[in-house]
């Protein structure tokens, strides 16, 4: 909800807000800029990009992973690479209450209950892909950010393509065009006849011209 | 009374603006073709009059007049001089205004600096110019007049959305829209060389200047609109592939493209009908964002207008401009026969492929934000596009595009050698592969797709910076002639040069900043009670205290964080809480530690039984992030000052 304000003063517009989302997109949006929780106090941290044993001293110290947005502290897979997974999957899933924001950067309930669904799958060991149809199942394909590749989204995925195979197309007769121009000289060339007629002149006389 | 003056003179400005057009199509009739020089003075007084009507509408926000219906509902006695002054463009109704203000006077600068274009092709812009200005001062006038009355006139202002009551934002629309709206120039000139059915290269050279003082406006003003974001939403994103970001990204790539195909055009005499239909599509963007952002049709996804009539009307007025300037392209742009003849390495032939990967680019934000859009109309199903789509569509495309971008530069017009510009380069690769190495070794904390979007960044970044040394490198024979003799040189090249090479500088700098920002960066959010820490990183965050604070017009919780590394004292951050009583809204005012490279980001949020809940980001490179496209735009503004190019010269240089 909060983040359609960038580029638009018309976004003042005295109705923008009940567009779209109501009274309680409204109040999350004013009021819970920061999401409401109550997890268990704790104290995270992250290394910092120095590398070697400082690094290795904070991640035994602190393991505690971090990643900016709504996520919140007591919302880890104790299996780092799981862990990792999840917050991947975060990114692609749509909070569908939301205008346009992941369930990784919302504050919304339901954001939050998305993503203890989605480690709740992990956990039972379920595969990516199968979390996906496991989303889109439930919410429909608008709750992933990344379209799939069906007919319908066909256009969506390969007109970008076709663009660039249509141009890169053009853009090879074009040289090719004009490489067959290069390799004619910038005066129609000579037919046999001519040419020996200019031969003929040429040895004639060199010095007639004179 | 000075509202209804206001009124007048936007009636006015319509009028004149249709006097304007008219005047340039009677010309067409033989006997009458004297009229076409009436457009001049039409325009000017047009411009004059859609000014005056603006300075009336800000007249009544700084008075806060709250008869004006349009005050009544954005402003707010209590409100601060500089957001009653901005609540002016706040407004669907006022931005138009605003809009309309612009655009006009475009037209008068056409008129003022036009003077050297030959005078059909300067009477023709002005004609179109003209068009414009009445369709968008007729579609303000009769469907959002700014300037209309309530009955009866509230006691007091509804405020403007606090939010928006932010310096940046104040200044923001302006920016944009100077940018927004001067593509309409570069239509009008597309269009008037369509009628004309001639194109040259004094067209290019025309043009550009044009190009890019509207380029260099959305250039600043969508980088300030992504900061407003960084710091006001609260939780440090900048860009998020939202559709109305998109729509004013989308003007902005097809005129990067226009500008890099105009310099073929000037200078090789090819890619005309290209260079046209850029030209008419940046400005198309323009209005296609206009009317995305007016209509309703993306802030929710469920009706297709909140104000349809208004809606309706800008699609109508798109569908009217856009589809009579592509109509024309159709049938003339054949008749542009092209003069263009290069050899396939060639400085030509690399433009014209980043062209191409531009525009494939533009091609992919474009379909990302109209498909979902178009899908459920037809359709009635509803599909997402978001960050994941254009990793993997438009990145690929800049990307490459920036791989192509120092040989472009360094490649000699009409048959380049790509050996040896390979060689010249090869140090520049082997130094931005080194960087990649190192970057994505040390900041990348093993996860695949950390370590290969550091790596592709930085060496994407390296290799743009590095490139365009290597181009002032060559230019100055740096460590080849004494020092002093490279900074002579150095100071004659033309200013174009140092503008394309700040340019691409600030690219490589934002890619940097983009790339380690999204990728590095750190979080940690905690309920504090005063004397309680949390940390971030290598930062140690301390709430020393909460103070209570009473703003103009709003009343604010101040926590003081106190935050050190090691240690060591590194500042003093104070973010805030704000309720606005005008709005009854709560918003969060975050606190920034400026270091040299990186943000250290505070919020302050819910107070609990357990503490103030307080989230602290460190964001390493932030700061590039805003730099690289300053730097473009200080870039834009060097080259708009070459001496070929000055607006001021343009005319001077068609008459010798």
């Amino acid at each position: 909800m909060r983040r359609n304000y960038c580029s638009s003063p018309d976004l003042a517009a005295p109705n923008w807000r009940f567009r779209g989302g109501g009274f309680r997109a409204l109040a999350r949006k004013t009021v819970g800029l920061i999401p409401p929780f109550n997890p268990p106090p704790a104290l995270p941290v992250s290394p910092l990009i120095s590398g070697g044993r400082l690094k290795a001293l904070l991640v035994t110290l602190f393991a505690f992973s971090q990643v900016a947005g709504a996520v919140l502290p007591g919302e880890t897979l104790s299996d780092k690479q799981q862990d990792d997974r999840a917050r991947a999957l975060y990114r692609e899933v749509r909070c569908v209450v939301c205008q346009n924001e992941s369930i990784a950067d919302s504050g919304a309930d339901i954001a939050a209950d998305m993503r203890r669904d989605i480690r709740a799958h992990i956990s039972e060991g379920k595969s990516d892909s199968d979390i996906r149809d496991i989303l889109r199942a439930r919410y429909g394909d608008y709750v992933l950010f990344r379209p799939r590749f069906s007919l319908a989204t066909g256009l969506l995925w390969g007109l970008p393509v076709g663009v660039l195979l249509v141009g890169g197309a053009i853009f090879v007769l074009m040289g090719r065009r004009k490489s067959a121009n290069d390799a004619e000289p910038d005066t129609p060339g000579l037919s046999a006849e001519e040419q020996a007629r200019l031969e003929a002149l040429l040895n004639r006389d060199p010095d007639s011209h004179k | 009374m000075i509202a209804e003056l206001g009124t007048f003179c936007l009636g006015l400005a319509f009028l004149l603006s249709l006097a304007q057009a008219l005047s340039v199509a009677g010309a067409a009739w033989r006997p009458l073709r004297g009229m076409a020089r009436w457009s001049e003075g039409l325009s000017l007084a047009a411009a004059m009059a859609s000014v005056l009507a603006f300075a009336a509408l800000l007249h009544a926000f700084v008075t806060s007049d709250f008869s004006v219906s349009n005050v009544a509902r954005h402003s707010h006695t209590l409100k601060p001089l500089l957001y009653k002054i901005s609540g002016t463009w706040g407004s669907h109704e006022g931005s138009m205004l605003l809009w309309c203000m612009v655009l006009l006077s475009y037209g008068a600068l056409v008129t003022l600096f036009g003077r050297g274009l030959p005078s059909g092709l300067r009477h023709k812009v002005l004609g179109v110019q003209g068009l414009l200005g009445a369709l968008f001062s007729g579609f303000t006038l009769f469907s959002s007049n700014p300037l209309a009355r309530p009955d009866p006139a509230p006691y007091e202002g509804q405020s403007l959305n606090p939010m928006l009551q932010d310096p940046a934002l104040a200044l923001h629309p302006p920016l944009l829209y100077l940018g927004y709206v001067g593509f309409s120039v570069v239509f009008a000139f597309a269009v008037a060389a369509l009628i004309e059915g001639r194109i040259g290269r004094e067209w290019a050279r025309w043009v550009r200047p044009w190009t890019l003082v509207a380029w260099v406006f959305l250039t600043l003003g969508i980088a300030l609109g992504s900061f407003w974001a960084y710091y006001e939403l609260g939780w440090g994103g900048w860009w998020f592939w939202d559709p109305v970001e998109n729509a004013s990204f989308m003007p902005w790539l097809a005129a990067t493209a226009l500008l890099h195909s105009a310099i073929v055009l000037e200078k090789r005499d090819a890619l005309k009908s290209w260079t046209v239909f850029l030209a008419l599509l940046a400005f198309t963007f323009s209005m296609l964002g206009a009317f995305l952002v007016r209509s309703g049709v993306l802030t929710s996804v469920h009706a297709f207008a909140v104000d349809p009539q208004r809606g309706i009307l800008l699609l109508a007025i798109l569908f009217v401009t856009a589809g009579a300037g592509f109509a024309l392209y159709v049938f003339r742009a054949s008749a542009l026969s092209s003069g263009g003849v290069f050899a396939p390495v060639s400085r030509e032939s690399t433009l014209v492929l980043n062209n191409l990967l531009v525009f494939v680019a533009l091609s992919t934000v474009c379909l990302g934000t109209l498909y979902p859009l178009l899908m459920e109309a037809l359709t009635g199903k509803t599909i997402s596009v978001g960050t994941p789509y254009y990793n993997l569509s438009f990145v690929p495309a800049m990307s490459v595009a920036m791989l192509i971008l120092p040989l472009a530069s360094l490649m000699a017009w009409k048959r380049g050698d790509l050996k040896a510009v390979g060689q010249r380069l090869a140090l520049a690769a082997g130094i931005s592969l080194l960087l990649a190495v190192l970057g994505a070794v040390l900041m990348g904390s093993g996860e695949a797709k950390k370590v290969l979007s550091l790596g592709v960044g930085f060496l994407l970044g390296g290799w743009v910076i590095l490139g365009s040394w290597q181009v002032l490198q060559e230019r100055t024979h740096l460590l080849k002639v004494p020092f002093s003799e490279s900074l002579r040189r150095f100071r004659a090249l033309p200013l174009a040069t140092h503008g394309m090479v700040l340019a691409h500088v600030g690219l490589g700098l934002f890619v940097l900043g983009a790339v380690v920002e999204t990728q590095t960066k750190l979080s940690a959010v905690d309920h504090l009670r005063v004397g309680g820490a949390l940390r971030v990183g290598a930062y140690e965050v301390r709430l020393s205290d909460i103070k209570s604070v009473v703003g103009p017009n709003y009343e604010a919780e101040r926590g003081v964080l106190e935050v050190r590394r090691g240690g060591k004292p590194i500042c003093q951050a104070l973010p805030e809480r704000r309720f606005y009583p005008a709005s009854a809204t709560v918003t969060t005012e975050v606190a920034l530690c400026f270091q040299p490279l990186n943000d250290l980001y505070f919020v302050l949020g819910e107070p609990s039984a357990e503490g103030w809940q307080v989230r602290a980001l460190y964001n390493p490179w932030a700061r590039l992030i805003f730099f690289g496209p300053l730097l473009m735009a200080i870039g834009g503004v060097l080259s708009l000052c070459d001496r070929r190019l000055r607006l001021g010269l343009v005319h001077r240089g068609k008459k010798g």
